[in-house]
């Protein structure tokens, strides 16, 4: 934190520090950052819960049993939006959706305290943005092999009486192209908006025992730090369910792609 | 905002952080997506499969138990009711070999009683006949005793038997 007169940056959570380990790709120089390491915490963790779940008994332990939740949760989805083929998908939307939980998560956990700087990955727009492309990508791919040209009907709903498909077509269209740009949008934003809330309600329970004032200052930090508590099981609750809305959009877009309308 | 700058200005760390993301994700993809997951999947299906199975075991135990019971309770039904049958068929002959053998003492009896009778008959027409002769005798003693006269035997017959007689 930038303490520079009492003052804290609430955005400098968000920035991207190189810890080396440079190579160039193509003209730019990769590096190994803050962002980077923190990708691969979430994925050694998720890889490790997911190890726990692994000693397939016929009747599970807890660990077998949360784990096997959450396979059944995201392939119930599948199997509800998409239909039997949704399997298909599962692996894909099963990652999506534990990588960016397990970074929700990570990024709330309470390091400060022991002077580690978690980062949350997924509150960069271009992280956000490129698994929402990828998510796109696949509509694309899956949409054209499957239906060919007829993928185009998407923009045609049902009952769309022929003197409205001028209209209704290119609302469709801009309503389908924005949708790669609202999925990864409404992630970012969500945990940015989160993270400084918090930020900044911290900033204020620092500044309030730093204060001149004490006794009012002091008010100030406990009311403050109260909000906090409630604010911090509020964003445990938006990191799940951002990754929930993330993985189910997916899936229905999928679905569109799959079964046209 | 760095989120922000990372996409506007031709910044350092824009090539870093989708590189890490594509291979971390695509690392997350192969090894836990394609290769946890299906396994994991797998485990749960074939739970599935056996508790439904077990299921139908025991829906189809059940039902073999319920046939059971229905066979066994028809055969008890059955002998209960030959046992019963047979009970009224011994009821029956017994009451008619009884009756048979009724009827048989019965004529024994009859038989006997007429036979019995017609003694009697005899033996009280033989006493009657005694007793009339006894009875002339005692009476011509007596007529000869009290007024001394002889009274001739068949006259003193004809008297006891019109007194007998009426």
């Amino acid at each position: 934190m930038a303490a520079e007169s009492g003052k804290i940056d609430p955005m400098h959570q968000f920035e991207v520090t190189p810890l080396g380990g440079g190579f160039n790709l193509g003209g730019h120089e990769v590096l190994f950052t803050n962002s980077a390491l923190w990708m691969v915490i979430a994925a050694i963790t998720l890889g490790i819960f997911m190890w726990g779940g692994m000693r397939r008994k016929l009747i599970p332990g807890r660990w077998q049993v949360a784990v096997e939740g959450f396979t059944g949760f995201i392939s119930s989805m599948m199997t509800a939006n998409i239909g039997t083929e949704g399997r298909k998908y599962t692996p894909y939307v099963f990652s999506l959706f534990m990588f960016i939980l397990f970074c929700n998560l990570l990024g709330m956990l309470p390091l400060g305290v022991v002077g580690v700087h978690p980062f949350t990955v997924t509150s960069h727009i271009a992280i956000t943005g490129v698994l929402a492309l990828i998510s796109f990508a696949i509509v694309l791919v899956v949409g054209f092999w499957r239906h060919g040209l007829h993928f185009f009907s998407l923009f045609v709903p049902h009952g769309t009486p022929l003197p409205m498909i001028p209209i209704i077509a290119p609302i469709e269209f801009v309503s389908f192209m924005v949708r790669p740009f609202s999925l990864g949008l409404r992630l970012f934003v969500a945990m940015t908006a989160g993270h400084v809330l918090l930020k900044v309600l911290s900033g204020f329970v620092i500044n309030g025992f730093n204060a001149e004032t004490l006794w009012l200052g002091s008010i100030v930090s406990v009311l403050s730090f109260i909000l906090m508590i409630g604010i911090s099981a509020l964003e445990l609750l938006v990191a799940g369910i951002q990754a929930y809305v993330f993985a189910l959009l997916t899936s229905l877009y999928i679905n569109d792609a799959v079964n046209l309308h | 905002m760095p989120q922000i700058a990372q996409l506007t200005a031709d910044n350092w760390y824009l090539a870093s952080q989708l590189f890490w993301l594509l291979v971390v994700f695509a690392g997350i993809y192969v090894v836990i997506g394609r290769g946890m997951l299906p396994k994991i999947e797998a485990t749960v299906d074939a739970r599935d499969r056996k508790v439904a199975d077990d299921l139908a075991a025991a829906k189809a135990a059940h039902a073999a138990a319920d046939g059971l019971e229905e066979t066994y309770r028809q055969q008890s039904d059955a002998s209960r009711a030959a046992a019963q049958k047979a009970v009224a068929d011994a009821k029956g002959k017994a009451a008619r070999d009884a009756e048979k053998r009724l009827a048989k003492v019965d004529a024994e009896l009859g038989d006997k009683l007429t036979a019995a009778e017609t003694e009697i008959a005899t033996a009280r027409k033989s006493a009657m006949a005694e007793i009339e002769s006894v009875a002339a005798e005692a009476a011509s003693d007596l007529v000869a005793k009290l007024s001394g006269a002889k009274v001739v035997a068949a006259d003193a017959k004809a008297a006891v038997k019109a007194v007998l007689h009426g």
